[in-house]
């Protein structure tokens, strides 16, 4: 084990650790003061993850700036952080849905502190997840993120906020604690083969890379790979476990929101880029059949469940239940197109329904009911609003020019092209069916634009709406301009 | 009859035990000559002959294990550690109870002495090789915590749990005399390691480790010997829980961490059935704890659970010696005991007008009152729960790893079904705390005292800080695992028959 002692990437994650503990020590009546030292804090977090992406070098498929701190050497931990071409922008991504969240977080007034402590701290973890290359660092990061988002959904949430975070918490705790037995039994095949005990990606990688990890070990091989394959199902989530998801969603802030959709959920489908690829090549082989299904069924259903839904919130969270199942559909097609797809629908997915949730969050705090039924005709009183709207929403549709296009045709694409080719006894229906939900994700969006933004107003409430402020429009704004930049100019990975 | 050896005495090894006990009389003295007076020279005298115990304690880490007083004291790093994980615990729960047991207004000096010497026994226990001696001890140990149990004398549920104990708890007893004659019966001796090293009379053995057994699981609170622990926590005065949940558990566990290592011969039987038992112990512990609403009773199953989880880190060693050591064990026993004092500490909140009443409800708006004290509770949670940067995840990290090292998957894959259902009721407490506010139900929230404040700093520091120093600490409670192997034994005759 190598030591290479902390570097920029360890600075990145005690940013948020250090505006936490000064947070702390601020007076909570000082309201103004805490958000906007939580502010300050989250936008070094996003300097410092733009010096990273400066440093990157784009042209290497290797882990970059890696550092290494043994932790506990009896059984193998280490400190060990790093960046690759998938990791470097989820890292971005954070950093940036973060500080939308903290400027979206002015309307908190309840236990204010408490709010942008746990917030700052939600950020460590989920930059933890993507930088570590540790399978117990890893596992400690993604366990630790679970705990802010729940008190977020518990005390700010909604009217039925105890039992979505309950569930959150309970199925994502559920089902990686198994994977925490896989992790350890991954290390103790690492003892037999290399004779050291070992949680390092880089090492086992290599170990799996040259076969030797798994060799005459093949049930050992999928049975290690579920354990991580359905702890990552749920957070994806992936059908049947996404139940939690649509609770969830509908109960917590809208910042919560934002990061839940934007960076939560990415977790699970970047598990499955970085550990269930590259560590069980031939699992994943076997289980792609039945995951490519699983992807499938929740395209469709998620969509068709999503159009039946009277409100706002609860639909926009089915349709992130269809849309990670396109990001899971290109990653398990195992094509090059496919995974490119998929690692890069990822990354469009929090951008737009990110700014959807943002948006839903901007018209929830004036007329406090997410029903369709108390909505209608808001165009008229609010026309800006209507036309950020409608761009965001066509980003999540998918339409060409936005970004959500570019990811969602090389997921598919990728698709095909393992169906066509009948790799891993796939054919060409499953992403035939699939492609049915692009059609679905049209039809629920447009409805809920139809019902949100026209019609006559039947809600008296509705009268008196001005449009958003112009602060609010350049925070929406900064999404927008995401969307058309990726869209235009989709930077390869 | 002339191979008697003189007993080597080494006063060092049995020190510690000795200025507990000390300890204890000097506090008694001072309630018996100052009666009626606050109890603050109690509590100083008592932290300050604890803390003289614990570096004496420490001061012989490393030291050669040893046997003394005629085979009647052992020392070596096992007993070392779960001694000073004893005295720890049995003073942080001194920190918070003094405050405690004022508002209840029964501030009786007694409970110092009492809990001191049932350390003192604790210790006496895991620090011997002796059968009359491990009785000795856990009498001592009991007989003070039925007191203690009883400590709020004109409270019925107090009483109730003080009876319960004692009557379960001297059956308990009784069992494990019987087992010892049973032992001595069978090969002559009292010494564990000759036993253990006798193949007379296997049936015999097996009985009386049987018998054994059930004597030490009752005091652990494995199925099916946990019944009392729930009603026995909840009506007993809160600062003694804590001391229940943590002094006598460590006490009983350790016991066991000593003695079925010696008992290889008859392992083909006991361990299934303690395979079994950990296992029952675990989800019964964790099922019956959801839907409590008392939170006590509700800390009471979670402390079943845990021995559960203990004991599959205990049965991963014994399954294969080699190559676990024992330090899983102690780990988790040490960062269960702060997480479960801490714990402890900040429910002596929900006292009011003497009267205590541990409802989720009555500790409603904790938050609003009193943020330090809930921020605190969520901690221990967090670490009972075992989600990462606590050390009860390191707990649990490296009890997974044993089980899978000595080839026991399935009690790693119940352990890890029930860690995820003890969520359900450690999110239950954190919401009573940290999310319901008080408006809801009129609850009332009492004041901080200094010493609970310091407790929970403690244990928060020490929760955090076994998993940074996890490392260090590891390589302290395991480093030689071969000590006890190693033990010098005094050449005792065997006994002619």
């Amino acid at each position: 084990m190598e030591n290479t002692g902390l570097g920029i990437l360890s600075l990145l994650l005690a940013v948020p650790v250090l505006g936490a503990i000064f947070l702390m020590f601020i007076p909570e009546t000082f309201e103004r003061a805490i958000k906007g030292a939580s502010m300050v804090f989250s936008l070094v977090a996003l300097g410092v993850a733009a010096t990273v992406l400066s440093q990157f070098d784009g042209r290497s498929f290797h882990f970059q700036m890696m550092e290494a701190v043994p932790f506990l050497p009896s059984i193998g931990v280490q400190w060990k952080v790093g960046v690759d071409g998938i990791s470097i922008w989820l890292v971005v991504l954070t950093t940036f849905l973060t500080v939308v969240a903290n400027w979206f977080s002015y309307y908190i007034k309840t236990r204010v502190k408490t709010y942008f402590v746990l917030l700052q701290f939600l950020q460590m973890a989920m930059l933890g997840v993507f930088v570590s290359l540790d399978l117990i660092l890893f596992y400690a990061f993604f366990e630790a993120s679970l705990v802010p988002m729940a008190l977020l959904v518990y005390i700010w949430g909604g009217s039925d906020r105890a039992y979505a975070a309950r569930k959150f918490f309970i199925y994502t705790f559920g089902a990686s604690i198994f994977m925490l037995i896989g992790m350890i039994a991954l290390a103790m095949q690492m003892q037999k083969v290399t004779g050291a005990m070992t949680f390092d990606l880089v090492a086992i990688q290599a170990q799996v890379a040259n076969g030797a990890l798994w060799a005459n070990a093949m049930q050992m091989q999928t049975v290690v790979f579920w354990t991580f394959a359905v702890a990552m199902m749920v957070k994806c989530p992936m059908f049947p476990f996404h139940t939690w998801l649509p609770d969830a969603h509908t109960e917590a802030p809208t910042a919560g929101s934002v990061i839940l959709a934007g960076v939560l959920l990415k977790m699970g489908t970047f598990g499955f880029l970085r550990f269930c690829l590259p560590l069980f090549p031939e699992a994943m082989q076997n289980a792609v059949p039945i995951l490519m299904t699983l992807c499938v069924i929740g395209i469709v259903y998620g969509a068709i469940v999503a159009t039946m839904q009277d409100d706002v919130k609860k639909l926009v969270a089915y349709s992130s239940v269809a849309h990670m199942g396109f990001v899971m559909l290109g990653i398990v097609s195992l094509s090059s197109n496919g995974l490119l797809g998929g690692a890069y629908q990822q990354l469009n997915h929090g951008i737009s329904t990110g700014a959807l949730f943002l948006l839903i969050g901007l018209l929830y705090e004036r007329i406090h009911t997410r029903k369709f039924a108390d909505m209608g005709g808001l165009k008229a009183q609010m026309p800006i609003f209507a036309a950020l709207f409608l761009i965001v929403m066509f980003s999540s549709v998918g339409l060409p020019g936005t970004n959500g296009f570019i990811g969602e045709f090389l997921a598919m694409m990728g698709a095909f092209q393992a169906g066509m080719a009948g790799a891993f006894g796939l054919n060409i229906w499953l992403p035939v069916i699939a492609g049915t939900g692009v059609v679905f994700a049209a039809v629920y969006l447009l409805k809920m634009f139809m019902q949100v933004f026209y019609g006559p107003i039947t809600n008296p409430d509705l009268l008196r709406l001005k449009d958003i402020k112009t602060h609010e429009i350049v925070l929406v704004g900064m999404f927008i301009v995401l969307i058309f930049w990726v869209g235009f100019i989709p930077t390869p990975l | 009859m002339n191979n008697y050896v003189i007993p080597t005495i080494d006063w060092t090894a049995a020190m510690p035990v000795i200025v507990v006990f000390l300890t204890g009389i000097a506090a008694l003295l001072v309630e018996m000559f100052r009666p009626r007076q606050n109890n603050n020279v109690i509590v100083g005298i008592s932290l300050t002959g604890l803390a003289v115990a614990a570096y004496l304690l420490a001061s012989q880490v490393g030291m050669p294990a040893i046997d003394t007083f005629a085979g009647m004291i052992r020392r070596d790093h096992l007993g070392l550690m779960l001694q000073l994980l004893m005295v720890v615990a049995c003073g942080l729960t001194f920190l918070f109870g003094e405050n405690y047991l004022r508002e209840r207004r029964m501030a009786y000096g007694e409970f110092y002495p009492l809990a001191i010497w049932s350390t003192a026994g604790g210790m006496i226990m895991v620090g011997t090789d002796h059968l009359l001696m491990i009785f000795i001890g856990l009498e001592v140990l009991s007989i003070s915590l039925y007191c203690m149990a009883g400590l709020a004398r004109e409270e019925q549920r107090s009483a109730e749990s003080a009876l319960k104990y004692f009557l379960l708890g001297s059956l308990a007893s009784a069992f494990l005399l019987y087992g010892i004659a049973f032992f001595y019966g069978a090969t002559g001796t009292l010494s564990l390691t000759q036993i253990g090293m006798n193949g007379a009379q296997m049936n015999m053995q097996i009985l009386a480790t049987a018998f054994v057994l059930i004597g030490l699981g009752f005091k652990a609170s494995l199925f099916p010997f946990h019944m009392w622990t729930p009603d026995v926590y909840q009506g007993a005065p809160t600062n003694v829980s804590a001391f229940l949940a943590t002094v006598s558990k460590i006490a009983a566990l350790g016991l066991m961490a000593r003695m079925l290592p010696v008992l290889g011969q008859t392992q083909d039987f006991w361990f299934p059935v303690l395979f079994w038992l950990s296992m029952l112990t675990m989800t019964v512990g964790n099922v019956s704890a959801i839907g409590q609403t008392d939170l006590k009773r509700m800390l009471g199953f979670s402390s079943i659970a845990h021995a559960g989880y203990v004991m599959v880190a205990l049965l991963a060693h014994l399954k294969n010696p080699k190559v676990v050591s024992l330090d899983a064990m102690v780990f988790y026993l040490a960062v269960y005991s702060v997480a479960t004092i801490g714990a402890f500490a900040v429910l002596t909140l929900a006292v009011r007008n003497a009267q205590e009443d541990a409802r989720a409800s009555a500790l409603h708006g904790l938050w609003k009152r009193n943020r330090f004290a809930a921020g605190a509770f969520i901690v221990f949670l967090i670490s009972l729960i075992g989600i990462p940067f606590t050390g009860g995840f390191l707990g649990k990290l490296l009890i997974f790893q044993g089980a899978l090292q000595a080839d026991l998957l399935p009690l790693a894959i119940v352990l890890g079904v029930n860690s995820a259902i003890s969520v359900a009721y450690y999110l239950f407490m954190a919401k009573a705390v940290f999310v319901d506010d008080e408006e809801l139900t009129g609850a009332r929230v009492g004041q901080t005292s200094g010493g609970l404040k310091l407790t929970c700093v403690v244990c928060a520091a020490a929760v955090f800080g076994s998993w940074f120093f996890g490392s260090t600490l590891q390589s302290l409670l395991g480093a030689p695992n071969e000590a006890a192997v190693k033990v010098e034994r005094p050449v005792v005759a065997q006994t002619q028959r």
